[in-house]
């Protein structure tokens, strides 16, 4: 017996959805139908000369060497971030889930940085790596390491991951946590009772059943890593040395608001637009046939 | 009870601010910030306090590309300042948008105020002047690089304190005794691009770009792939190789690593003499910046950093005539001495700089007059004036990060600086494409 509640009215499902659709023409579609349109001006920083150039933005954003290549720091950037952050939070949250005693504490230690703004926490570990300064800068050099980021660009994504990765660790842990508990401790018991040991267990019982959870957290942190963190990149590299971690999102912000070059900027945000829309497709499309809901 | 407070609060606002009515109020952007943001705020009490019909409201809006930001922004709602601290590479922005801003020579002119911008040292007003020599914004906070010696650290590697290197070769002759003396980091630099480009361009009479470096006009090119730019790219480059020369970013970061004695030799802004005297506990000097002795042009004279004030268009008479006395106040010597002593900038007028040598500050603090004296070093030349290139956040950006790429050795210096070169050019003509007349 499936129930149904229909509502007879003509017009009150379309006043319930009002606020909702205005929220959102509002906040998402009137700036982005913005953005798109100026991305195919030319305009000076005060807006008093504004010309339509067709699409000489987005010639004049692939013939920039330095523009694609952020495409490669971005998809590198998005992939550690994602992969590290699930990984370490499904460990995490897989050695919670034995613990007996004091779980509790464990599980709110774990959720705590998830509270830190990203522009924090990119302090916080830009101060820990510090190339004068920083404690693990001081440990590194007396290991005979020459840790200097500001110049060394695998050192510099190395820093804006871990300070990007650390913080969605926490979020991450809160669902796998969640996930692990609702497994049903019959199938991992029947599953002992075969024979399986630990590891097996986890990779042919938990691990399948886990992967909604691990399809929707692979989405948010890639819409994390993409959006989010540009707040991590402000704060510790500014995209530096050398444009080594200069990220999609970053060149947007500091080529509209730091250089006020809106007709680039808003080019460079029609096209991550574009490659969110095909990401989502994929994703969708091509990762959640291999999930077991 | 509640009602009462608030109507006594209503009543009261209300009278205040018909008393501020009689006031013209004039808002000022500016960046400053601890003991900066101190003084411009003693600045503009001095003002209100010495008159009764302005009053300058200061208004910190974040660092210098952020405020300007808001600035544009405010202007395009139609609520900009009167007045906005722009840093120097914002300056070709301003001066292209011809309907928002108000030029200062003009304000001035129209006010009736007495102004000659000969008063100004012509280091600074040089490159805040349109190429008839028209003041278009009045310098505020300027500064220029100079070269820091820790004395101490050189006696150690048994160097004569009292005779800093004056050129490059005699710069690595000293970096590898200092090297062999233990050091772990001998030199380091503050802001790379603006000292090593953009000044060690000026100082050896080189042009940084095409057409006056941009002053003379938008259709300006960047030159900054000469043999003379790519060999001193190449030689920091080989001094980094070698350790004597550690990269430490692209802004002030350096300046700590002086400070505390980690580095024994800095390039950077004359600014940071105040904060560079309060934490060493060590010796130091401070120096004219080196130069190559086989460039014949050189030295010459360096050129200025920090910022200058904008006046918005748009606004009442009034208004203007509140900010024409303000800049007055602002320019009289006793107000520039005061804030060049106490901050480190350097002093804007020459009856400025006079007073401060009269009363002997400069013999007391050894190393003050440094700025002034390199940035008088000779007269400017059309190298050595000043720059204005379109969008220059993007283009110093450019010129840092192929710096960066030559200084680890991913990229050689001559295909860094066309790289760089090439790069600064597309910005140039977006910049030109958007904002000709």
């Amino acid at each position: 017996m499936e129930k149904r509640v229909v509502f007879r009215s003509a017009w009150l499902p379309y006043a319930l959805l009002a606020p909702q659709i205005a929220v959102t023409l509002v906040f998402f579609f009137w700036p982005a139908a913005q953005a798109a349109w100026f991305s195919f001006q030319l305009q000076d920083a005060f807006g008093l000369r504004t010309e339509f150039v067709g699409l000489s933005n987005f010639a004049a954003l692939f013939r920039d060497a330095n523009y694609l290549h952020s495409f490669k720091v971005t998809a590198l950037f998005s992939a550690l971030v994602a992969v590290s952050g699930i990984a370490i939070a499904l460990l995490l949250a897989v050695m919670a889930d034995r613990v007996v005693r004091g779980a509790l504490a464990y599980k709110t230690l774990l959720i705590w940085p998830y509270a830190v703004a990203p522009a924090v926490a990119g302090v916080l570990w830009a101060f820990l790596f510090a190339p004068s300064v920083g404690i693990v800068t001081h440990a590194l050099r007396q290991a005979g390491y020459d840790w200097n980021w500001v110049l060394r660009g695998e050192q510099a994504m190395l820093l804006v991951v871990i300070a990007s990765a650390w913080k969605q660790v926490s979020y991450n842990f809160l669902f796998f946590l969640a996930g692990l508990q609702s497994i049903p401790r019959s199938l991992i018991e029947a599953a002992a009772i075969d024979g399986a040991g630990p590891a097996r267990r986890f990779w042919t019982v938990v691990f399948p059943l886990l992967s909604p959870t691990t399809f929707f957290l692979l989405v948010v942190n890639v819409v994390y890593a993409f959006f989010d963190t540009f707040g991590v990149i402000d704060a510790t590299t500014q995209g530096g040395p050398a444009g080594s971690t200069q990220i999609l999102v970053y060149k947007v912000y500091y080529d509209g608001v730091k250089a006020a070059d809106l007709g680039g900027s808003s080019a460079q945000s029609v096209v991550l637009m574009l490659i969110v829309i095909a990401l989502t497709v994929v994703q969708f499309r091509f990762v959640e046939r291999k999930v077991q809901y | 009870m509640h009602i009462r407070t608030l109507a006594v609060a209503l009543v009261a606002t209300g009278l205040f601010s018909a008393n501020a009515q009689a006031q013209t109020e004039i808002q000022w952007w500016h960046s400053m910030t601890g003991a900066l943001g101190d003084k411009l705020n003693e600045i503009a009490n001095g003002f209100n306090a010495s008159q009764k019909d302005y009053k300058v409201v200061p208004v910190y809006r974040g660092s210098y590309p952020e405020s300007m930001t808001a600035a544009i922004a405010a202007f395009r709602a139609g609520s900009a300042p009167h007045i906005l601290q722009v840093f120097e590479v914002g300056t070709a922005t301003m001066m292209a948008a011809k309907g928002a801003v108000k030029p200062v020579y003009q304000m001035m002119k129209e006010a009736g105020e007495p102004f000659d911008p000969k008063n100004y040292l012509p280091a600074v007003s040089g490159y805040y002047s349109d190429s008839n020599g028209n003041l278009l914004s009045l310098p505020f906070n300027s500064s220029t690089p100079v070269f820091y010696v820790n004395k101490d650290a050189y006696r150690k590697a048994g160097l004569d304190a009292d005779q800093p290197p004056k050129t490059w070769k005699q710069f690595a002759a000293a970096a590898g005794k200092l090297k062999a003396s233990g050091q772990g980091c001998v030199y380091s630099t503050g802001w790379p691009a603006w000292v090593h480009v953009e000044n060690f361009s000026a100082w050896h009479n080189l042009p940084i770009g095409t057409r006056e470096n941009g002053i003379a006009g938008v259709d300006t090119e960047f030159k900054v792939n000469s043999p003379a730019h790519v060999k001193h790219v190449e030689m920091l480059a080989d001094f980094a190789k070698k350790g004597w020369f550690t990269y430490s970013g692209r802004r002030n970061e350096a300046e700590a690593r002086f400070f505390s004695g980690e580095c024994t030799m800095l390039t950077s802004s004359s600014g940071a003499q105040a904060n560079i005297r309060r934490n060493a506990k060590f010796d130091f000097s401070v120096n004219f910046l080196p130069y190559h002795d086989e460039i014949k042009s050189a030295p010459q004279n360096s050129i200025i950093g920090g910022a200058t004030l904008w006046v918005m268009s748009g606004k009442k008479p009034a208004e203007y005539k509140g900010v024409t006395k303000f800049f007055s106040y602002l320019s009289s010597t006793g107000v520039q001495a005061d804030w060049s002593k106490s901050t480190g900038y350097v002093p804007i007028t020459n009856a400025a700089f006079e007073a401060i040598r009269k009363e002997g500050f400069y013999d007391k603090v050894p190393g003050a007059d440094i700025a002034v004296r390199q940035l008088n070093y000779k007269p400017p030349t059309p190298n050595s004036r000043g720059l204005r290139f379109g969008n220059y956040v993007q283009g110093r950006e450019v010129i840092e990060e192929e710096m960066e790429a030559v200084f680890s050795g991913s990229k050689d210096a001559k295909a860094a600086m066309d790289d760089a070169v090439r790069r600064g050019n597309e910005i140039l003509r977006r910049f030109e494409a958007a904002n000709k007349s």
